[in-house]
């Protein structure tokens, strides 16, 4: 498995299907699991992490980490990756041929990666004030949970990639990223758009 | 089984109730998150939205013997495998429509050899949430754009590209997806509601609006609506009744979900008092300084605290003899209560005047032991009398009939 390994560039995200790279990228992943259908989860895994990092831990710009994700939250993402809902190559073509209890057994799997620990340099204090504060101004730990480790389809926080945090904030305060439910464009709305590199940044480096 | 909901609501006690809660609130959440106006205690900070799962249970797993109704009637599945089921619609021919909010499609349900056939008729729509009937066309209402599908149950399988009825409707996610409905003075009735839990609305929100089917000529009907999701037309009268969603975090009892009425041929559009009166007997903590509860259009009936009432149908047919005239509500049940209200579908009767007579249970068991099994949206009675109710959360539509 591990030589069929798409090099990192593959794995970058991509806004749209059209792309000739993306497409390779696609044909890429699936040409490093067998082809076929009647895969277990365990077997389908290998596939996300060589995007999504051992144990679930991204190291690639943009990619998101997984590990302790909860099993609701990924099947909520899996399902619209795969009704193109949620619009990010090579996530759509991948989860494409999922079945239902494909989109289970995965979240299922992937919920049960260990949780990423926060990467990058320890926050000088008062940018943690100023993070915390902010945690507790916009509620972030009404849905999220105290420790930011979510809950049913409420995704980790704690400990994701800051430069995914910061996307997906910014893109849900846009409306780039309706997201299933409206929660968080609604929470997002009135965040104040200078608060969301400080949010990001805090909350990439809480375990 | 649920208990029947308590009306006797002392405003006094209410007020008093109010003014506690509002001596424990914190600095303001930003308007227009969900989360404004909540406490900053540990209990309240457990609440949030609750959202159904995205893949509908597998038939073999729905839980139709959890569901109760009266000696005398059955539940058994009209349809599954529609995740988000919501509003509903019945064709001329006999299809049943339904919509979605967090997912993206309607659904067009036939029976064939007394099985339903589930077929996707529209996806990649903005909560489309809204469904209309009338004269063979499909009226479909996404977020901020209504759409007219011509001739649809002749070409289920082949929908034509839509027609844009109107789209002059603001984005805000917040009680953004709509109901709407044809009534009897043929307009569509859309309604638009308040971008936030409780904020004093733009004069473009919080309100109902009706229109020619064209989407011309457009009037408002209904002001100072917080969410309204389900409305109807008294069938004797062509008056118009409509349930609304009141604000939450104010207290886990307080205020009551509404049910209200526009008379017809109302001209001035009367105000039912959001953000300023809540349940027509008490002022806002925050906003209704300066106002009185008795400036607005009192509620025809509180239908419980935080149950989130959504679909409402009048029911004129002969199967359910208790129902007869009354107005069955789907309650889809709680999310800003510890406790959890709500979670049924209630029988609501109202006097000749048209004044509240009573409110019972008629369809529960979808909430056990604090926690959802079921989640009805919208209630549909059909040409033989039976009741169809809809269900975000399994991705299903029920049917009540009488026991044989």
């Amino acid at each position: 498995m591990a030589g069929l390994q798409p090099r990192p560039a593959a794995c970058r995200v991509e806004s749209g299907l059209k792309n000739t790279l993306a497409g390779l990228t696609v044909l890429a992943i699936a040409a490093a699991v067998p082809a076929a259908s009647a895969q277990t989860a365990e077997q389908r895994l290998p596939a996300c992490l060589a995007c999504h990092g051992t144990n679930g831990i991204a190291k690639l710009p943009g990619v998101p980490s997984l590990g302790a994700m909860p099993a609701d939250y990924v099947l909520t993402q899996l399902y619209m990756f795969r009704e193109k809902m949620r619009v990010a190559a090579p996530m759509n073509a991948l989860a494409e041929p999922l079945s239902d209890d494909d989109l289970r057994d995965l979240g299922d799997a992937i919920s049960k990666l260990p949780p990423p620990q926060p990467a990058g340099e320890a926050l000088a204090a008062a940018d943690a004030d100023h993070g915390s504060a902010l945690v507790n101004r916009y509620h972030c730990n009404s849905c999220h949970g105290a420790d930011l480790a979510g809950h049913d389809n409420i995704p980790r926080i704690a400990g994701q990639r800051e430069d995914y945090l910061l996307k997906s904030l910014t893109d849900y305060k846009s409306g780039a990223r309706p997201g299933y439910s409206p929660a968080m464009s609604e929470a997002s709305k009135e965040i104040q758009p200078d608060h969301i590199p400080v949010l990001a940044r805090f909350v990439s480096r809480q375990k | 089984m649920p208990r029947p909901t308590q009306f006797a609501v002392a405003a006094l006690a209410t007020a008093l109730l109010a003014g506690t809660a509002l001596a424990q609130t914190t600095p303001p959440t930003p308007k227009g998150d969900p989360l404004e106006g909540r406490p900053s205690n540990t209990e309240a900070a457990k609440l949030a939205p609750v959202d159904g799962p995205p893949l509908p249970t597998p038939a073999a797993k729905l839980p139709t013997a959890m569901l109760k109704v009266p000696e005398g009637y059955k539940v058994e599945v009209y349809a599954s495998g529609m995740p988000d089921a919501r509003s509903m619609r019945l064709g001329d021919k006999g299809t049943l429509f339904v919509g979605s909010r967090l997912n993206d499609k309607v659904y067009a349900v036939t029976q064939v050899d007394g099985k339903p056939v589930v077929k996707i008729l529209a996806r990649g729509l903005h909560r489309p949430n809204g469904l209309a009937f009338k004269d063979g066309n499909l009226y479909v209402a996404e977020l901020n754009k209504v759409w007219r599908y011509d001739n649809i149950e002749a070409n289920l399988d082949n929908p034509p590209k839509p027609t844009l009825i109107y789209d002059d409707l603001p984005s805000d996610e917040p009680h953004g997806w709509k109901f709407i409905g044809i009534g009897p003075d043929n307009k569509l009735y859309v309604p638009i509601g308040a971008p936030g839990n409780i904020l004093v609305p733009p004069p473009t929100h919080a309100q109902i609006r009706r229109m020619d089917l064209d989407g011309k000529n457009v009037e408002t009907v209904a002001t100072g609506v917080r969410n309204s999701v389900g409305f109807d037309w008294n069938p004797k009268t062509k008056d118009f009744y409509f349930t609304n969603n009141a604000r939450d975090w104010l207290s886990e009892d307080i205020p009551n979900d509404t049910l209200h009425e526009v008379k017809a041929g109302t001209g001035t559009p009367p105000n039912f008092g959001y953000p300023y009166c809540h349940q027509g007997n008490f002022t806002d903590p925050e906003f209704g300084w300066g106002h009185k509860c008795d400036e607005f259009a009192a509620p025809t009936a509180l239908l419980g605290a935080h149950a989130a009432t959504l679909g409402m149908r009048f029911y004129t047919g002969s199967m359910i003899p208790e129902a007869a005239g009354g107005i069955f509500v789907a309650r889809h049940g709680s999310w800003n209560r510890t406790t959890k209200n709500g979670g049924d579908v209630v029988l609501v009767k109202l006097n000749d005047d048209g004044s509240f007579k009573s409110m019972q249970p008629f369809m529960t068991g979808f909430l056990q032991d604090n926690k959802y099994v079921a989640r009805p949206v919208d209630v549909l009675p059909m040409p033989d009398g039976s009741l169809l109710v809809s269900d975000d959360w399994n991705g299903a539509v029920w049917r009540v009939s009488k026991a044989q």
